[in-house]
């Protein structure tokens, strides 16, 4: 199977007025089709960085991205970005927020409405269309937010700790909606977290970085069982606990370097 | 008894205990609005009876301060002969073109030095110095270039307000949240879209904003405009008036300028509030 994402040696240099810093060195990654990979690592080893790359907002220092074949030269409606929080626009419907893709790729025609209307329907949104972001509460706006990413039909989406700004019992039910959602569509996904038990409850592969600069330090296969199940439950699953454990004490030791 | 009742019909009378807290807070709110309406009313009646009775008294100098009812008196004339419209007019069409304008070539010129950051840093010192700079000096220069009269008033107007407003718009242009900007971006979004989906309707609150501060600027500047031009215009009234030292006339001139310029603040006002509504 050829690779839904291929980082080739990835190197990212951030230039400042007061200096050059490496952000992240030497990354490889390939993703699979319908794999669902998360990156965890303590903060400043370049998880949005690498998102940001594969997304097409940033041009690598060194190194190519490729996503389905093709070298990464910009943006494209192949991948859709989920960011920490919903930034719908406060001055658009709920209908019109998740149109908005639509729009700037020239796609907007009746059928696609119809799509996205389902889209929100599914979501348990129906009726929510002619309301205001204002409106509505934190986990609706970040289904919406959901809905908008998938309205342009992206074969691999970023999630850029999409649920840090809700509160638990929100984010656990959205973390069973994602899941959900992205295995019945076969959509590929790489998860940015701070969060360990929630990448491991949502993905196939843990990627854990170390920082200054950030590397690649290790990556851990989710086992069988506890990929099979939904998010929620995927924590009382054998084997959870001590993943947990294990890619705690290697981000631990990290730390201490 | 009354626990009897509310076990009857708990809803309800919640309800009406909830009602009542309201109700009260409603009344509250209400009278403190009247008694503030009643001060404010009672202030200007005050002021405008001491003002009469000292005019007419002779405590104050009737030739410079005049009285209310000469005031009045006067304005009506003026009305009646029909003198006054066209005075009104002209101020007012010079006042609604000046800001009108002045906030639109502000705003363009916020977008092109939004759109050009380099275009921007080398503007930037001309602009701070062309803000501080007291335009009314410009006046003249305006009247030479332009001749005495409409242009050159709603040009020194222009001088008031465009700058002002392109800085106030570009900085709200800057303060707009960076991750809307990169929504559109992760769609494959150009500049021009952007600009257009995200900048420029966020910004409507600031650009709406400097329309209400550009109406007052816009006063100022037709005013001295029409100081030193002098044909028409409640500006001409104020110095014909205070030329052959008839004051009566400059206050009369001066009260109609805060009324029309009290009832144009609030058409913005009433604007803003119809297109800002869903924020």
């Amino acid at each position: 199977m050829v690779p839904v994402v291929e980082l080739n040696d990835i190197t990212h240099v951030y230039v400042t007025d007061r200096e050059a810093s490496l952000a992240v060195e030497g990354i490889d990654l390939s993703v699979e089709p319908g794999e669902f990979v998360s990156l965890v690592g303590p903060s400043g080893c370049g998880k949005t960085t690498i998102l940001s790359v594969i997304a097409g907002l940033l041009q690598p220092t060194k190194g190519t991205a490729i996503v389905n074949g093709k070298q990464v030269s910009g943006p494209s409606p192949e991948v859709g970005y989920m960011l920490q929080q919903d930034y719908l626009f406060p001055w658009r419907t709920i209908m019109d927020n998740a149109l908005i893709g639509l729009e700037l790729t020239e796609r907007l025609n009746p059928d696609s409405r119809s799509e996205v209307q389902s889209l929100l329907k599914e979501m348990g949104l129906a009726g929510s269309g002619p309301l205001y972001p204002a409106q509505l509460s934190g986990g609706m706006r970040q289904r919406v937010a959901l809905v908008r990413t998938l309205a342009t039909d992206p074969g691999l989406l970023l999630l850029d700790e999409p649920f840090s700004a809700l509160d638990y019992q929100t984010k656990l039910q959205l973390e069973d909606l994602i899941v959900e959602t992205l295995r019945e569509r076969g959509k590929t996904a790489i998860l940015v977290t701070h969060d360990l038990s929630e990448a491991i409850a949502m993905s196939d592969r843990v990627v854990l970085l170390n920082r200054n600069p950030g590397r690649i330090h290790r990556m851990f296969a989710v086992p069988e069982n506890i990929r099979a199940v939904q998010p929620f439950y995927a924590r009382k699953e054998p084997g959870f606990n001590e993943l947990f454990h294990e890619i705690w004490g290697e981000m631990q030791r990290i730390g201490k370097e | 008894m009354t626990t009897n009742r509310e076990r009857k019909e708990p809803a309800s009378s919640s309800n009406r205990w909830l009602q009542d807290i309201y109700d009260k807070h409603r009344r509250k709110k209400r009278s403190i609005q009247s008694r503030v309406l009643t001060v404010q009313l009672s202030l200007l009646l005050l002021f405008f009876a001491w003002w009469e009775a000292a005019g007419r008294m002779k405590w104050i100098d009737v030739l410079l301060f005049s009285y209310p009812t000469k005031i009045f008196s006067n304005i009506w004339d003026n009305i009646v002969t029909g003198e006054l419209w066209g005075h009104l007019g002209i101020t007012v069409g010079e006042t609604v073109v000046g800001f009108l304008l002045g906030t639109l070539v502000g705003t363009l010129l916020a977008v092109i030095i939004w759109w050009s950051p380099f275009l921007n840093k080398v503007l930037d010192p001309y602009m701070v110095v062309f803000n501080s700079m007291p335009k009314v000096a410009l006046g003249p220069i305006f009247i030479v270039m332009f001749g005495a009269g409409f242009t050159a008033i709603v040009v020194t107007t222009l001088s008031i307000t465009v700058i002002v407003t392109t800085l106030v718009v570009y900085n709200s242009f800057n303060e707009v949240d960076s991750n809307l900007i990169k929504v559109v971006r992760t769609f494959g979004g150009t500049k021009r879209q952007v600009f257009q989906r995200v900048i420029l309707p966020a910004s409507y609150p600031a650009i709406v904003s400097t329309l209400k501060v550009n109406v007052g600027m816009a006063w100022v500047g037709v005013i001295v405009g029409e100081f030193l031009v002098a044909k028409s215009g409640l500006g001409y009234l104020i110095m014909y008036g205070f030329q052959v030292f008839n004051f009566t006339l400059v206050l009369s001139s001066l009260l109609i300028i805060a009324v029309v310029a009290t009832a144009m603040y609030q058409i913005v006002v009433y604007i803003e509030r119809k297109l800002l509504a869903h924020r």
